[in-house]
């Protein structure tokens, strides 16, 4: 099944979807299969900026660590609060209710830089 | 291209996440490590383990070889009785850990299918001059593990027949059941009761309907995901981890498979690190907070470092991370506070009695 066409990808899995003045960001369904059952993720706190391309968290599973890289750049307006106590919601519903954080976006044109829908799918098909 | 087990196929059939481990693919989880994990300890799970190695020794010097290359005595083993042993280079360090069945006629060696190749290599080298025959049965034959509290009972009442009840740990009895031959051994590597059984491939299909109904249903497969974390809580060390060829068997904490009292290959080196007492001891960490190690962490005393995570989750069981490194043998005494670097941020980690879990009696 193809990944959500109404938001935009980076390589490395994370999703940011415009919802308004906002950008809500997530780690796609296809990352979350790889990692297995999530046991912690680590997230920036609210108010804080982060930079499109760089580390904004990270996520922890039975089977590894991996750093979260932002989609955009912005200043963090929402943390989802659920996932401090219940990780496993980001295994449940990767792509609604397992979000992880949303932004206002700084720069416009970093959304323009990421892949769409078909580009990402194309992509974790090749394996990579 | 990885080699399959004889139940590649019906691991795709329930829908396995397939991964390639150690040249073969395999089954990571069905529908998920910590669900997998938890019935292991509550019920009773099925593991294919078809991928581990298994040599059949023939010949009168079979455990004249076999005493040669193990750590472990073999010339006084009763038939029907398992070993643990490991196959060490002359630094004392191993090539592999393995299972030495005695069987009623010949001797049947497990070892990891990580370290198959060269164990098979390792065999024959040291075989020159011996009157042994080599056979490696690992793809004319399956494996399967049936592991739980509830395991071997279903097993038992499945072929009442076969002894499996009366079957004490590392135990085996061999028969033939419709036809097909068959070890089943009271072994496994999740910590909990439960049997490991042998038989031929051919016979997967027909065997693998046949256990998952045990117990109206009550037996779910599980896969390397909840292996690996069931045998990290039990402390079982897994090569490439606790044990390689830096690390060997006296500091794992494994005095009890290494008998200095006869010759073996590294005997001497292992001989030194007893008198001289490891350098470094393989230890058990419990991490406060909710973030995991992983495998090359640096574990800290202060600020100086003193080891490297071998294994690390969080535990499913416990429900806390836990980890098993090496450090030295002065920060390794049980209640000693150490922290670990995860990459970043530290987490306080406390020395503890291994294993991590212990199954109820």
């Amino acid at each position: 099944m193809g990944s959500p066409t109404d938001r935009k990808y980076l390589p490395s899995h994370e999703w940011a979807k415009v919802d308004g003045g906002r950008v809500v960001i997530g780690l796609s369904k296809f990352a979350v299969d790889e990692l297995t059952d999530i046991t912690y993720v680590e997230l920036p706190a609210v108010g804080k900026q982060i930079t499109a391309g760089q580390p904004f968290g990270q996520i922890e599973s039975v089977k590894a660590t991996s750093d979260l890289f932002a989609p955009v750049s912005g200043k963090v307006e929402g943390v989802n609060a659920k996932l401090a106590t219940e990780p496993g919601a980001i295994n449940a519903d990767p792509w609604a209710d397992g979000w992880m954080i949303a932004v206002t976006p700084s720069n416009p044109a970093d959304l323009g830089r990421l892949l769409d829908s078909v580009a990402y799918d194309t992509q974790t098909a090749e394996g990579h | 291209m990885s080699l399959c087990t004889p139940f590649c196929s019906i691991h795709e059939r329930l829908g396995a996440r397939m991964v390639d481990f150690a040249g073969w693919r395999m089954p990571l989880l069905y529908q998920g490590i910590i669900p997998e994990h938890l019935h292991t300890r509550t019920a009773a799970s099925v593991f294919d383990v078809s991928h581990m190695g298994r040599l059949r020794l023939t010949g009168p010097d079979a455990a004249r070889l076999i005493d040669q290359v193990a750590t472990r005595q073999v010339s006084d083993q009763r038939v029907g009785v398992i070993r643990y042993g490991l196959l060490c280079t002359e630094t004392g360090c191993p090539l592999d850990d393995i299972l030495i069945y005695r069987c009623p006629d010949d001797w049947l060696i497990v070892c990891n299918a990580s370290n198959r190749a060269r164990v098979v290599e390792w065999i024959k080298q040291h075989s020159a001059g011996l009157n042994v025959r080599m056979d490696d049965q690992t793809q004319a034959t399956a494996m399967l593990a049936v592991q739980g509290p509830l395991a071997r009972g279903l097993v038992d009442q499945m072929m009442p027949d076969a002894g499996v009840g009366k079957l004490s740990r590392y135990g085996f009895v061999t028969g033939s059941y419709l036809g097909m031959n068959y070890i089943i051994s009271r072994t496994g590597y999740t910590g909990e009761d439960g049997v490991e059984v042998i038989f031929p491939a051919g016979a997967a299909e027909l065997v693998w309907p046949y256990v998952s109904s045990l117990g109206d249903g009550v037996v779910k497969p599980a896969g390397l995901g909840a292996r690996d974390t069931l045998r990290l809580e039990a402390a079982m060390p897994l090569y490439g981890h606790e044990l390689d060829e830096q690390h060997d068997p006296l500091s794992a904490g494994l005095t009890f498979a290494v008998n200095l009292d006869k010759p073996f290959i590294g005997r001497d080196a292992l001989a030194r690190v007893a008198a001289e007492g490891p350098k470094q001891k393989l230890v058990g960490l419990k991490l406060t907070g909710p973030r995991s190690a992983r495998q090359g962490y640096t574990v800290l005393a202060g600020k100086t470092p003193v080891g490297l995570v071998t294994s690390a989750a969080v535990s499913p069981t416990l429900g806390c991370p836990i980890a098993m490194a090496y450090v030295d043998a002065v920060a390794a005494v049980v209640g000693t506070t150490l922290s670990i670097d995860l990459r970043g941020p530290q987490a306080e980690a406390v020395v503890v009695e291994l294993p991590f879990y212990k199954a109820k009696k």
